[in-house]
C-alpha cells in the first residue's frame, strides 16, 4: 500500500468527520479501514492530529512563542532572496516586498531547518531504499526485542501509526517530504509576514525532522544488526593515535552508513578483515562501530582536515553531510583516491556505478582518475578495499604535512598583517605563535591545536598562503599520537523497563534531570569543554545523554586514572549513566526518551496526540538538550524538534550565528501561569524552564543554566529541593555568588534545599516571597479535569 | 588618542562579519565617549566574561571597568560567569545576568531597567568575544531604536551606533585611562 493511498486517507478521514454524526454506517467503514491501514493491533484511541499539517499545531506553537518570545541578532542588515532587492530591513524599515527584519531573521531560521529536515528526510530515504533493496519490505523492525515495546515513539506520536516493517517507514517518507515542502513554500517571496508564523512553522520543520531521524536509525538498527537498546553496547577506540597506519587505511566520511556498512562486509566475506584498518570521521564513524566495533573512530568533523593531511589513509570513502567541500583537493595532496557515493553529494567526479570493479581500481591507483562516483555501496566498497591493498605499498603515507624546518621558513616569510586571525573563527593569535617559531620551537603552535577547529579558514585567508593548519598540525604532532581513547558504540533506544524505573524519579524531580549532549564540534574552546560539563552532570547523577560529534568529544578526555568517561560511567539510561545513543539521526532517541516517559510511566496516549504529550515534557520532563558546537542547519532542525516538544536548548557562543534565541522573561509574572489540571484554576508556577533556547558565553554559565533549566512546575517538594541543590552549589561554585532568583523557584519552604535552607530563607524574606501551590501543571484547557495519573 | 593609520582600522576585526548600510561612528577621540556617557539620562555597561582574560599594564579589564563604573556611577551588568570577579574586588553592586538576557530586555521599551528608572538609552559593551559582541549589537541596533550603543572593546564593532576602530592593546589601554579620567 502506498504512501499516497495511506494519506489520502487520513485526509479522508479527516473529512469525513462530519459525516459520521449523521450517518453511523460511514463511521463503521470508517473504524473497519482504519484498523487495516494504520495498524492492526494498535487499539489505542487516535489523538486530534495524525499527520499533522503545517498549521495544525500552530496554536501549541504560539503558546511557546508567547512565553519564549524570539529575539533576533540579525547576520546582515540586507535581503537578497529575489530581485527586488537587495532590500536594507535595518531598524523598522521594510523591503520592497513588505517584508520586515524579524520576519526575514525567522525566515532564514525556517530555511535553515528546511534544509535540515530535507536532508535527514533524504538520508532516511536513501537508507530505507537501500535496507529494503537488500532485505525486502517486509523485514521486521526491531530496536531492543522484547525491551522495546514502544518502537517508533515519535513517529506514533506525530503519524499515529505505529511501523512494523521496513515498508512502513518508507509509506512515512511521503509524509515528511511533502510538508518539508510547503514549509519550503512558505519562504517564497510574498509568503507570510509574521514572523511568528515562520516561527511556528520552524518547529513544525524540527518535528518532521525529528521523524525522519527517528525512521532513518530504526531502519538501520532493524536491518544492519546495530546494538538494539544495549546498555553495555561495547567500547570501541577512538582518537588519532589509534589508526594502525601499518595497514592500509580505508577512511569514511560522513553520515549515511550503507558504503562503509559495505566495506567491512568486503573484508569479513574475503577474509580480510585483519589486514585493513576501517576507520571513520563523523556520524559514519558512529554507525559502523555500531555495524562493527572493531572499526575505528578518527575524531569529530573537525578531525577531517588534520586526518588527511596525516596521509594515514589510502583511500577516502564519502558519503554525505558536513563533509569538507574541498575533500578530492586535500586527498590529491596525499595521493590518495576518493570514492564518492552518494547522489547528494558527487564532488564533480565521474559516475563509474555501471563500470567494471577492476577497470575503475586501476584507474584510482594509477592516478588516472583522482577518484569516482560509485552509487552501488557495494560496488563501492570493493573499489575501496581493492584500491587500499594495491595503493597503500605505492602510497607510503604519503603526507602533507610540513617538516619544522617548513615552519620556521614560513615564520621567517610572515607579514605579520593578522589575516589569519582575523580569519580564524575563534581569534587564535596565529601570528604571535608563528613568531615563536622562528627559533624551531613550536609549542606556542601546538597550543593552538586543542582550539583549533581545523576550518583553515586561516590559511585561505594568508596572503603568502602559509599551511596554517598544517603548521599547528605538524607542532601538536606528539598529541596526536597520544590521541588514544574509549568510546561505547551508540546503543540506540531507551528501553522500556528503564524508562519505567525512572520515570518517577525524573517527574517528580528525584533524579534531578536529563541532559542530552549532542551536535556538531564547532566549539569557541575545543571537545574538552564537553566532556567536561558531561562528567560534572553524570557525577552530579543527572542522566547524561550523548549523540554526534558531543558523544565523540566526551571520549576524548582522561581522568587521573587514564580513564575515558564511557569506561568510567555506566552506560544506562539511569542517574549517573553517560548514554551515547549513536548518530545524528539516533538524537531521535533522546526526544523517544522523553515521549516515553509520558507515554509509558504516565501512560499518556500518544497515538496523534502531540500536544498534550509536549505539554506533559514542558511541565514535567525534566530534560535539556547542550549543542555546545552546533553548526549546521541540521543540528538546527534537531533543536527545533526538540523546542516543539518543550525541551530547552542550550547552545555554545557560536550558536548565536543562529540569529535568534527564545528567551523567556523571568521579571514578568504574568508569562508563568499553567492550568492546575485539577481545578482549572490559573497558577503560578515560576520560569520554569526559564528559556527554550539559549547562548551562553562559557562554559561555566552553560553548566548553572542546564541545571536551572531542568526545573519543571511538576517537580515535587523533593525533587525540586534536590534540583535547586545543584542550581545554587554549581552557582556558588561558577559564579561565586547565590543566585538572584532563588525566590521564583521556590514554591512552598519544603522545596528549600535543607543544607542551604538558612541562606535561601533569607532570600525568600528579602523578596517578599509567598507560598505558592503545587498544581497539576498544563497549558491547554481542555486537559482541565482530565487528569490522567502521572 | 585613537590615530587612524589605515582604512583596515574601520573594518570588521574578523573580516567576514560584514554588516550592512548602517556601521559605527568611529571613537578617534574618547572625548566622544565621555560626552555620550555625560548626555546619557540612563546609561548601562554591558560586561563580557572576556574581561577577566585580558591582561593591560594596569590590572585586568576588570579592573579598567569598575573605575569606569565607579568614575561614571554607571549601572553594570556582567556575564555571570565573572560577577565573581567584581565582588572580590568590593563592586558589590555588579548584576550577574546572560548577554542575552539583558540584551532582550533591552529591545522591550516597557521593560523598567536595572535600576527602574525606566529605559536606558546608551549601553557600553566591554570584554566580549567579538563574534558575541557582534551578534548582541546587532540585535540592539534593529530592535531597540532609543538605545544607543557603544563598543569600547579594542575592534571595531560595525553593529554599534559608536566604537573604537581596530587598535592595538596599548593604544586601546591608553584611551581606556583618558575615559577614565575623563569622567573622574
Ligand atoms: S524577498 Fe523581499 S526583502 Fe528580500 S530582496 Fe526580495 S523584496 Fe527585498
Ligand atoms: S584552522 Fe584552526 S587556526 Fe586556522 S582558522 Fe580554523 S580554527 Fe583558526
Ligand atoms: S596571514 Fe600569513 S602573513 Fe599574515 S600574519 Fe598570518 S601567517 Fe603571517
Amino acid at each position: 500500500m502506498g504512501i499516497g493511498f495511506k494519506l489520502d486517507f487520513e485526509k479522508n478521514l479527516r473529512l469525513r468527520i462530519g459525516e459520521i454524526k449523521s450517518d453511523i454506517g460511514v463511521l463503521k467503514n470508517i473504524e473497519v479501514s482504519i484498523g487495516k491501514v494504520i495498524g492492526e493491533e494498535w487499539a489505542e484511541e487516535i489523538g486530534p492530529t495524525p499527520f499533522p499539517s503545517i498549521v495544525d499545531l500552530r496554536e501549541w506553537d504560539f503558546k511557546l512563542l508567547q512565553r519564549y518570545k524570539p529575539f533576533y541578532m540579525p547576520f546582515c542588515d540586507l535581503c537578497c532572496l529575489c530581485t527586488f532587492g537587495k532590500c536594507d530591513l535595518t531598524g523598522d524599515k521594510r523591503g520592497a516586498c513588505g517584508l520586515n527584519m524579524t520576519g526575514q531573521q525567522s525566515r532564514i531560521v525556517l530555511l535553515a531547518c528546511c534544509i535540515g529536515a530535507a536532508t535527514h528526510t533524504s538520508h532516511a530515504r536513501h537508507l530505507i531504499e537501500h535496507l529494503i533493496g537488500k532485505f525486502g519490505r517486509d523485514r521486521p523492525l526491531d530496536v531492543g526485542g522484547l525491551n522495546v515495546e514502544v518502537e517508533a515513539p515519535i513517529t506514533r506520536l506525530v503519524c499515529g501509526v505505529k511501523p512494523r516493517t521496513l515498508g512502513d517507514l518508507e509509506d512515512i517518507l511521503g509524509y515528511l517530504e511533502r510538508e518539508i515542502v510547503r514549509l519550503l513554500a512558505a519562504t517564497h517571496t510574498g509568503q507570510e509576514e509574521s514572523n511568528l508564523d515562520f516561527e511556528s512553522k520552524v518547529f513544525h520543520a524540527g518535528m518532521i525532522d525529528h521523524v525522519a531521524l527517528e525512521i532513518a536509525d530504526i531502519a538501520q538498527i532493524s536491518a544492519l544488526g546495530f546494538p538494539k537498546a544495549d546498555p553495555e553496547a561495547p567500547l570501541t577506540e577512538i582518537g588519532l593515535g589509534v589508526v594502525d597506519s601499518t595497514k592500509p587505511v580505508i577512511l569514511v566520511i560522513g553520515h549515511n552508513v550503507p558504503p562503509a556498512a559495505a566495506i567491512v562486509d568486503y573484508l569479513m566475506d574475503n577474509g580480510l578483515y585483519g589486514g585493513v584498518e576501517v576507520t571513520g570521521l563523523c556520524c559514519t564513524a558512529h554507525d559502523v562501530t555500531r555495524y562493527n566495533p572493531k572499526a575505528k573512530i578518527v575524531g569529530p568533523i573537525s578531525w577531517q582536515l588534520r586526518f588527511i593531511r596525516s596521509g594515514v589513509a589510502d583511500v577516502i570513502v564519502v558519503d554525505e553531510q558536513c563533509i569538507r567541500a574541498d575533500t578530492l583537493i586535500e586527498a590529491q595532496k596525499i595521493r590518495a583516491p576518493v570514492i564518492a557515493t552518494s547522489d547528494v553529494n558527487c564532488i564533480g567526479l565521474p559516475n563509474r556505478t555501471g563500470d567494471e570493479v577492476n577497470k575503475i581500481v586501476e584507474d584510482l591507483v594509477s592516478g588516472s582518475q583522482p577518484g569516482a562516483l560509485i552509487l552501488d555501496p557495494a560496488k563501492a566498497a570493493e573499489v575501496a578495499v581493492k584500491t587500499a591493498l594495491l595503493i597503500a605499498p605505492k602510497r607510503m603515507k604519503f603526507k602533507s604535512l610540513p617538516d619544522t624546518s617548513d615552519v620556521v621558513e614560513g615564520a621567517k616569510n610572515c607579514r605579520k598583517c593578522d589575516d589569519c586571525r582575523r580569519a580564524c573563527p575563534n581569534d587564535l593569535p596565529i601570528k604571535e605563535a608563528l613568531a615563536q617559531a622562528l627559533n624551531g620551537n613550536l609549542d606556542a603552535l601546538a597550543s593552538l591545536y586543542d582550539e583549533c577547529v581545523g576550518c583553515a579558514r586561516c590559511e585561505s585567508a594568508c596572503p603568502i598562503n602559509l599551511p596554517l593548519h598544517s603548521f599547528i598540525i605538524k607542532a601538536a604532532e606528539k598529541k596526536l599520537k597520544e590521541e588514544k581513547y574509549k568510546i561505547r558504540v551508540g546503543r540506540g533506544a531507551i528501553q522500556d523497563v528503564e524508562i519505567r524505573s525512572v520515570g518517577s524519579p525524573i517527574v517528580l524531580g528525584e533524579i534531578p534531570g536529563v541532559v542530552a549532549f549532542v551536535g556538531c564540534a564547532n566549539y569557541p574552546r575545543g571537545g574538552g569543554e564537553v566532556a567536561e560539563m558531561a562528567v560534572e552532570f553524570a557525577k552530579r547523577r543527572y542522566i547524561v545523554v550523548a549523540s554526534g560529534c558531543a558523544a565523540m568529544s566526551i571520549a576524548m578526555h582522561k581522568d587521573e586514572e587514564g580513564k575515558s568517561p564511557y569506561e568510567a560511567f555506566p552506560g544506562v539510561f539511569d542517574a549517573g549513566g553517560i548514554v551515547n545513543v549513536g548518530s545524528c539521526v539516533s538524537n531521535a532517541h533522546i526526544a523517544g526518551a522523553a515521549i516515553k516517559i509520558a507515554s509509558i510511566f504516565a501512560r499518556r496516549r500518544l497515538r496523534g496526540n502531540y500536544e498534550e504529550i509536549a505539554d506533559y515534557i514542558l511541565n514535567r520532563v525534566g530534560a535539556v538538550g547542550v549543542a555546545w558546537g552546533a553548526m549546521s542547519q541540521k543540528a538546527a532542525a534537531i533543536a527545533s524538534g526538540f523546542w516543539r516538544l518543550g525541551i530547552p536548548v542550550i547552545v555554545g557562543p557560536h550558536g548565536l550565528k543562529y540569529r535568534r534565541m527564545l528567551l523567556g522573561r523571568k521579571d514578568k509574572p504574568e508569562d508563568w501561569y499553567v492550568y492546575d489540571a485539577r481545578t482549572g484554576e490559573k497558577v503560578y508556577v515560576g520560569p520554569a524552564p526559564e528559556h527554550l533556547f539559549y547562548a551562553a558565553e562559557t562554559k561555566e554559565e552553560a553548566m548553572v543554566m542546564i541545571a536551572k533549566l531542568c526545573m519543571r512546575p511538576n517537580d515535587t517538594t523533593r525533587g525540586r529541593a534536590i534540583k535547586l541543590s545543584h542550581y545554587i552549589d554549581l552557582h556558588k561554585r561558577f559564579f561565586g555568588t547565590m543566585p538572584d532568583d532563588v525566590h521564583l523557584f521556590v514554591r512552598t519552604l519544603a522545596d528549600v534545599p535543607l543544607t542551604m535552607r538558612d541562606e535561601v530563607i533569607k532570600i525568600l524574606e528579602e523578596k517578599g516571597w509567598k507560598e505558592n501551590i503545587i498544581p497539576d501543571p498544563t497549558l491547554l484547557p481542555r486537559l482541565v479535569r482530565r487528569r490522567v495519573s502521572g | 588618542m585613537v590615530k587612524m593609520s589605515t582604512a583596515r582600522q574601520t573594518e570588521p576585526w574578523q573580516s567576514a562579519e560584514v554588516p550592512g548600510p548602517k556601521k559605527a561612528l568611529l571613537i578617534n577621540d574618547p572625548r566622544i565617549v565621555l560626552a555620550l556617557i555625560k548626555r546619557s539620562k540612563n546609561p548601562i555597561l554591558i560586561v563580557g566574561h572576556r574581561a577577566a582574560e585580558i591582561e593591560l599594564s594596569g590590572g585586568q579589564l576588570v579592573d579598567y571597568i569598575i573605575r569606569l563604573a565607579e568614575a561614571a556611577n554607571l549601572p553594570v551588568v556582567s556575564s555571570p560567569s565573572i560577577q565573581g570577579e567584581f565582588i572580590r574586588r568590593g563592586f558589590k553592586r555588579i548584576i550577574g545576568m546572560p548577554v542575552v538576557d539583558i540584551a532582550n530586555r533591552l529591545t522591550d521599551a516597557g521593560w523598567a531597567g536595572l535600576n527602574n528608572k525606566g529605559q536606558h538609552d546608551l549601553a557600553l559593551l566591554i570584554g566580549f568575544k567579538y563574534y558575541v559582541g557582534w551578534l548582541i549589537l546587532s540585535g540592539l541596533k534593529h530592535f531597540s531604536p532609543n538605545l544607543k550603543t557603544v563598543s569600547l572593546d579594542m575592534y571595531y564593532q560595525p553593529h554599534a551606533s559608536w566604537s573604537f576602530p581596530n587598535i592595538t592593546r596599548e593604544e586601546w589601554e591608553k584611551n581606556l585611562n583618558a575615559i577614565i579620567s575623563g569622567l573622574g
